[in-house]
């Protein structure tokens, strides 16, 4: 039994609180509204440094989900704690079964990449349903 | 005055200054990390001291505990977290007026508050140290021995809400310094010959602000990101300066003298700086919703203070702060007999320190002014990279003292004393502090003793050794009728540095 991607029953978005994680979540909104999908939106942060920009606050998580529910979409907001931000997300794919999952990707320099991780790449890598990569405008 | 040109002439030249820049850098860095303080990295510099001249080591060490109080003010205005136990009191006023979108004015007044009030210290400083270093150098071994244990006795007893866990810590850090065969007699060394020289200094410091700190971090390493006010060019309007002058001076007027005390701190005169603020302010209503004055007071008197705590230091070699106790065990590496003789001794170096502090504060403020966006991005980095760093460091100091592995054991036993001391709330203060005055302590009670042949009474023999023990049963009496006074309040002061951090940084 095959579901076309179009046509998905839960959409997981990966936020994070910048330009690319309000893309993935427009994206992914836009895709639940068209096809009536639940959505989960995951915001994870492994809360080793002391200020983490991508993680959101709790009143902009709030905001975040009163937007969604107030367009009569079934939103699940996950804002955790976790050892593996990529691993989170797709846990949470899993969990809820999901068969698409949204990620905002970024331009990176040949430096960035040797020095950092990327949350996105590793979203792709290992996810077990299709992936969308989106950019912001 | 000849002496103070040379000071400015030994601190200009372009060595110095790379040192003091280096310095203000770092101290800045430091000041702006919560749980890294400038008492902990002049500990992880202190085998820098090894290869460094003295006057270029001691004009850095004065940089970074300047640039400490400067850094710590950005962390608690954008962040709600005081880096330092002295930035405390400016969170409260300083968090509310980012949040209420004035961060710029509170970081401008914060800075320009910290270097008009740190110059005028530093005069002050110029002009205290050495009258007060030529009084007590007439002083005798019975007052001089007086004045320690008003010193130990206050930084135990008056700072810190519970006084029995400052006397814990006090008696462990006069334990510490016992080890050792210093009198002829071997005195728990445990039959170990590596320990007949003593615990050296160096490793109890690092030991216990860098592995204590570590290990406490390690063991509470994930936590929620904590929100932080994003912050342009901090600037202040004709309304800003005409409410925040008065309150810089009369936050110097409170900060020095306290600074200068035996029983120093910074945490005292922030708090009477502020609690006057409150009442002397034309706008009342604004305290607690982000008042300019109750962050201009207090962040001009814990720089005063810091410049405060220099006059024992140099003029009677007794330390008041973790800072000031690291500075002297740096002066005291480099062969210096610190007390009131150091200033006649070496006086080129003391002036040479004493003219580099104006250097310091207006290397900070040139500095800090422009950068404090570029400061609030240093808290991004993630622990575990900064503790890997520390601990490196760490392990690397305490082995260069003695190249013996034996050290890097006492590292880690010490280390996790620390530690322990910090999950129960024993402050560190007294404890280093009982280490490095133990000994000197009783070095002048055997110098009395062995003047008088024997006879005890020489120790209350001279009128200055009276008047102290005076005041420290006058503090007694004090203590004690207001614990029967308010036996259930709770203790609402902040303890020490690390105590603070504690209570601030505890997972929610």
């Amino acid at each position: 039994m095959t579901i076309s991607p179009l046509q998905p029953r839960c959409v997981v978005a990966a936020y994070s609180a910048d330009d690319y994680g309000r893309a993935a979540v427009a994206y992914a909104e836009a895709v639940a509204l068209a096809a009536g999908a639940r959505l989960v939106v995951v915001n994870a942060t492994r809360g080793d440094s002391y200020v983490d920009s991508r993680f959101a606050a709790d009143d902009e998580i709030t905001a975040l989900r009163e937007r969604l529910v107030g367009e009569g979409l079934a939103v699940e907001v996950r804002h955790d704690l976790v050892p593996d931000v990529a691993e989170a997300v797709v846990t949470a794919a899993d969990q809820a079964q999901a068969d698409l999952v949204v990620v905002g990707v970024r331009r990176r320099t040949p430096v960035g990449k040797l020095l950092l991780g990327s949350v996105a790449q590793r979203v792709i890598l290992d996810a077990h349903c299709p992936v969308v990569a989106v950019k912001p405008d | 005055m000849d002496l103070l040109l040379d000071g400015f002439a030994a601190a200009l030249t372009p060595e110095n200054l790379l040192f003091a820049t280096i310095g203000v850098i770092l101290g800045t860095a430091v000041g702006v990390l919560p749980g890294i303080g400038p008492a902990m990295t002049l500990a992880l510099l202190l085998p820098v001291t090894y290869s460094v001249g003295a006057d270029s080591a001691i004009i850095m060490f004065a940089g970074i505990y300047y640039g400490g109080m400067y850094g710590g003010s950005t962390t608690s205005i954008l962040l709600n977290t005081p880096g330092e136990s002295s930035s405390v009191i400016t969170a409260i006023e300083g968090n509310k007026m980012a949040k209420a979108g004035r961060a710029s004015q509170a970081l401008a007044t914060a800075a320009i508050g910290s270097f008009v009030a740190g110059t005028i210290a530093t005069v002050a400083l110029w002009i205290v140290a050495p009258t007060v270093a030529d009084l007590v150098v007439t002083l005798g071994a019975p007052s001089y021995f007086a004045l320690m244990v008003l010193a130990l006795f206050a930084v135990t007893a008056v700072l810190g809400s519970s006084k029995m866990r400052g006397f814990i810590a006090l008696f462990l850090g006069l334990a510490i310094g016992l080890v050792g065969t210093s009198t002829g007699q071997a005195r728990l060394t445990f039959g170990e010959p590596l320990l007949a020289d003593g615990i050296d200094i160096v490793v109890v410091a690092v030991a216990l602000f860098a592995i204590g700190e570590a290990l406490w971090v390690a063991a509470h390493l994930r936590r929620k990101p904590l929100e932080i006010i994003p912050v342009g060019q901090p600037w202040m309007n004709k309304d800003d300066w005409r409410r925040s002058w008065k309150p810089w001076l009369r936050g110097t007027a409170y900060g020095f003298p306290f600074g200068a005390l035996p029983a120093g701190g910074a945490e005292i005169p922030t708090f009477l700086s502020y609690a006057t603020e409150k009442k002397l302010s034309k706008h009342p209503e604004e305290f607690g919703k982000g008042a300019i004055e109750g962050v201009a007071g207090p962040e001009a008197a814990n720089n005063a203070s810091a410049a405060g705590t220099l006059v024992p230091l140099l003029a009677l070699g007794l330390p008041t702060t973790a800072t000031a106790a690291i500075m002297l065990v740096a002066l005291q590496g480099y062969g210096f007999q610190t007390g009131p003789t150091l200033m006649d001794q070496h006086a080129d170096l003391v002036w040479a320190l004493l003219a580099s502090l104006v250097i310091a504060n207006t290397l900070l403020l040139i500095i800090n002014l422009p950068m404090a966006p570029i400061w609030a991005k240093l808290l991004r980095i993630p622990r575990p990279y900064l503790y890997a760093g520390i601990l490196f460091f760490a392990s690397l100091g305490a082995y260069s003292v003695n190249f013996q592995a034996f050290d890097l054991a006492l590292l880690l036993a010490i280390g996790v004393l620390g530690f322990a001391m910090r999950r129960f709330g024993i402050p560190v203060l007294p404890l280093i502090i009982g280490v490095i005055l133990g000994p000197k302590l009783e070095e002048q009670l055997t110098t009395a003793l062995k003047i008088s042949q024997g006879d005890v009474s020489t120790l209350w023999s001279e009128p200055v050794a009276v008047v102290v023990y005076g005041v420290i049963a006058l503090l007694l009496v004090a203590m004690a009728v207001n614990g029967l006074r308010a036996p259930k309040e709770p203790p609402a002061e902040p303890d020490t540095e690390l105590d603070t951090d504690e209570k601030e940084l505890s997972p929610r």
